[in-house]
């Protein structure tokens, strides 16, 4: 059971290898089931991680038996561990939607989707900065092949701005990374987190320049103004289970910044303490406006969903900014639901799109679809989730994010954004709605009706938001203990240490 | 010697910066190759730099640090796979979008287009 932690990371990347092995790799359907029993699989596992983190508190894994702050650490806390477990539920419904033909379309669907299952698990897994750019170089590589999976003039011309956008982010952060590392001398998040408290004056501005372009690199991956424009273009334009597992991609950045900004430079960091916050909350707050004005300006259903995505980031980013016990809390609770309820949209977008003939997606007058009352229902429940109206996930989420911001100031500007925010989400998702189901012109559809899988991998994902809500109570009360574990620097510094911990 | 070498480093940069702002993915897998390049000096310079340092304890009085060193192999390697990717995916672009702007489109086109109108 101790080397469990390392599931995650080696799971996915034997799978991939496996699938791309004779005999498997020459049949289409071997390929498919043995990528969706192997992600099957890795979600019990991590489950089992989650309940060994919960009995046993923070476990670190040290590789090769090369003991921190000389050797590579995993480090799996309550946050990290729920982080991971929302990546393999969604990998495994986004796999099932993948199987049911979309994988086809090109090759190497399988493969490198688990081998971004991969860069992801291991990005929330790491304690180790360096090894967090390769697990980030991980997942990119994979994404960029697989945003141009299934091949097309605009997946090509989004791809050349996100592989370009993402690379200039790759050699930032690696200045910061020599930076932190030239002053601090470590690069493992413990170690460093001691030093940086011991800092000599005249490294100050050094470590602050290295820690604000690790920002930069951070708000890149989550999208946050004003870097947010490669983000719409992107998962508009790529497949639609690619762009599902896309949704946990920004979350990835939050996470960065969430943990190296509490960690590192949080309330221990003496003269750098909260550098990050400053910035980061009037940047949160302005992605959260963008986001709603995109949502109405959309002019596709794609799109349109692709805002919400930025949307879920600001409010998110803004909740890591306020550096609170009780926001990180409600972040990690809104991000399991934000992605899986966008991740559902933007499969629930595919299967409208499939079924309208020419119009697509577009917001515009179209062929009736074929199946009206299941993907209308399945839109209904993704929307009111989406939008936070009760009785699902999302309301629960937006009051318990209202409720985290305690200072009068704050919650003039957040609580004003968020609440405006969702109400335009409303409009702009009645306005979509009703157009893609009721404007309807042309004849009758001869298009396919959505397979079984395709469907079972919808409701997989949109099961989640009711289930968030029946046990709201426990899940409320984990996401508490995970943000209590991260603010308790001192005893997670110490334990990966290996010092005698003092309260 | 650091002076040398922070001109170095920031020319590169400089030139990196200015080829990834031009409008055509030629310049800009040039542009990005290059801030790779003083981004790898960079790394290499943040374990100080020593003339004559063995990176192996008990040969010589001076240590340079290992460290950076293992960074900067890990940072070519990846640079070096993500860069042939670029160059794959820019010819995608060239042979899909029919011309080789970041865009996907000539500036010119529309200027033309809108004065034949």
């Amino acid at each position: 059971m101790w080397h469990l932690i390392t599931a995650p990371i080696l799971l996915p990347m034997f799978t991939a290898l496996l699938i791309m092995l004779p005999p498997i790799h020459y049949s289409p359907n071997r390929r498919r089931w043995v990528s969706m029993v192997s992600s099957a699989i890795q979600l019990v596992l991590v489950v089992l991680l989650l309940l060994q983190v919960q009995q046993q508190g923070q476990l670190h894994y040290a590789i090769g038996n090369w003991q921190a702050p000389f050797g590579i650490i995993l480090v799996a806390d309550t946050l990290s561990v729920v982080l991971v477990c929302l990546t393999s539920f969604l990998a495994l419904g986004a796999i099932c939607y993948g199987s049911a033909g979309e994988d086809e379309k090109g090759s190497f669907f399988h493969p490198l989707f688990q081998f971004q299952v991969m860069g992801i698990n291991g990005a929330f897994l790491t304690g180790d900065l360096f090894n967090l750019f390769v697990f980030f170089e991980v997942l990119l590589i994979a994404s960029y092949a697989l945003l141009i999976h299934a091949g097309g003039k605009n997946k090509t011309k989004a791809a050349v701005h996100y592989v370009v956008l993402n690379l200039t982010g790759s050699a930032i952060f690696l200045i910061a990374l020599a930076v932190l590392y030239g002053t601090t001398g470590t690069l493992n998040i413990a170690d460093m987190a001691q030093k940086v408290a011991q800092l000599p004056a005249s490294d100050l501005m050094l470590v602050k320049s290295g820690a604000l372009m690790l920002m930069i690199v951070f708000a890149l991956k989550a999208a946050v103004l004003p870097l947010q424009f490669w983000l719409p273009a992107t998962y508009a334009s790529a497949s639609a289970p690619v762009a599902a597992l896309f949704a946990v991609m920004t979350k990835i950045g939050v996470y960065a910044l969430l943990r190296v900004y509490t960690t590192i430079f949080g309330s221990e960091a003496g003269a750098l303490s909260g550098i990050a916050a400053d910035w980061l909350l009037p940047a949160g707050l302005a992605t959260i406006a963008l986001g709603a004005i995109g949502v109405m300006a959309s002019q596709d259903f794609r799109k349109l969903v692709a805002n919400l995505v930025l949307l879920s980031v600001g409010t998110l980013v803004s909740l890591v900014a306020l550096q609170t016990q009780q926001a990180a809390a409600a972040a990690l609770y809104y991000t399991v639901h934000s992605t899986l309820v966008t991740a559902a949209l933007f499969l629930i977008a595919d299967l409208i799109a499939n079924q309208r003939g020419k119009a697509a997606d577009r917001l515009v007058s179209g062929r009736k679809v074929v199946q009206p009352v299941l993907l209308g229902m399945m839109f209904m429940v993704g929307a009111l989730s989406v939008a936070g109206l009760p009785p699902l996930s999302g309301f629960v989420g937006k009051v318990m994010l209202l409720q985290s911001v305690t200072d009068p100031d704050n919650r003039l500007w957040l609580w004003s954004l968020v609440l405006l925010s969702s109400l335009v989400v409303i409009v702009g998702l009645s306005r979509a709605g009703s157009t893609l189901f009721w404007r309807i012109s042309g004849s009758d559809t001869v298009a396919e009706t959505a397979k079984p899988l395709q469907v079972f991998a919808v409701c997989w994902l949109l099961l989640a938001s009711p289930l968030l809500v029946i046990f709201a109570g426990p899940l409320t009360e984990l996401s508490l203990q995970a943000a209590a574990q991260l603010y308790d620097t001192n005893t997670a510094v110490q334990l990966i240490l290996g010092q005698e911990v003092t309260p | 010697m650091e002076t040398l070498f922070a001109c170095c480093v920031g020319f590169l940069s400089a030139c990196g910066i200015f080829l990834m702002l031009r409008g055509r993915t030629f310049p800009v897998v040039l542009g990005l190759t290059m801030l790779s390049y003083a981004v790898n000096l960079f790394i290499f310079a943040s374990g100080r730099l020593t003339l004559r340092g063995a990176a192996v304890l008990g040969t010589s009085e001076q240590y340079a640090d290992p460290l950076p060193q293992a960074l900067v192999l890990t940072a070519i390697v990846i640079g070096f796979a993500m860069t042939a990717f670029l160059v794959i995916l820019a010819i995608r672009a060239r042979a899909d979008l029919g011309n080789d702007h970041v865009d996907g489109k000539l500036p010119e086109a529309d200027a033309v287009k809108k004065e034949s109108r």
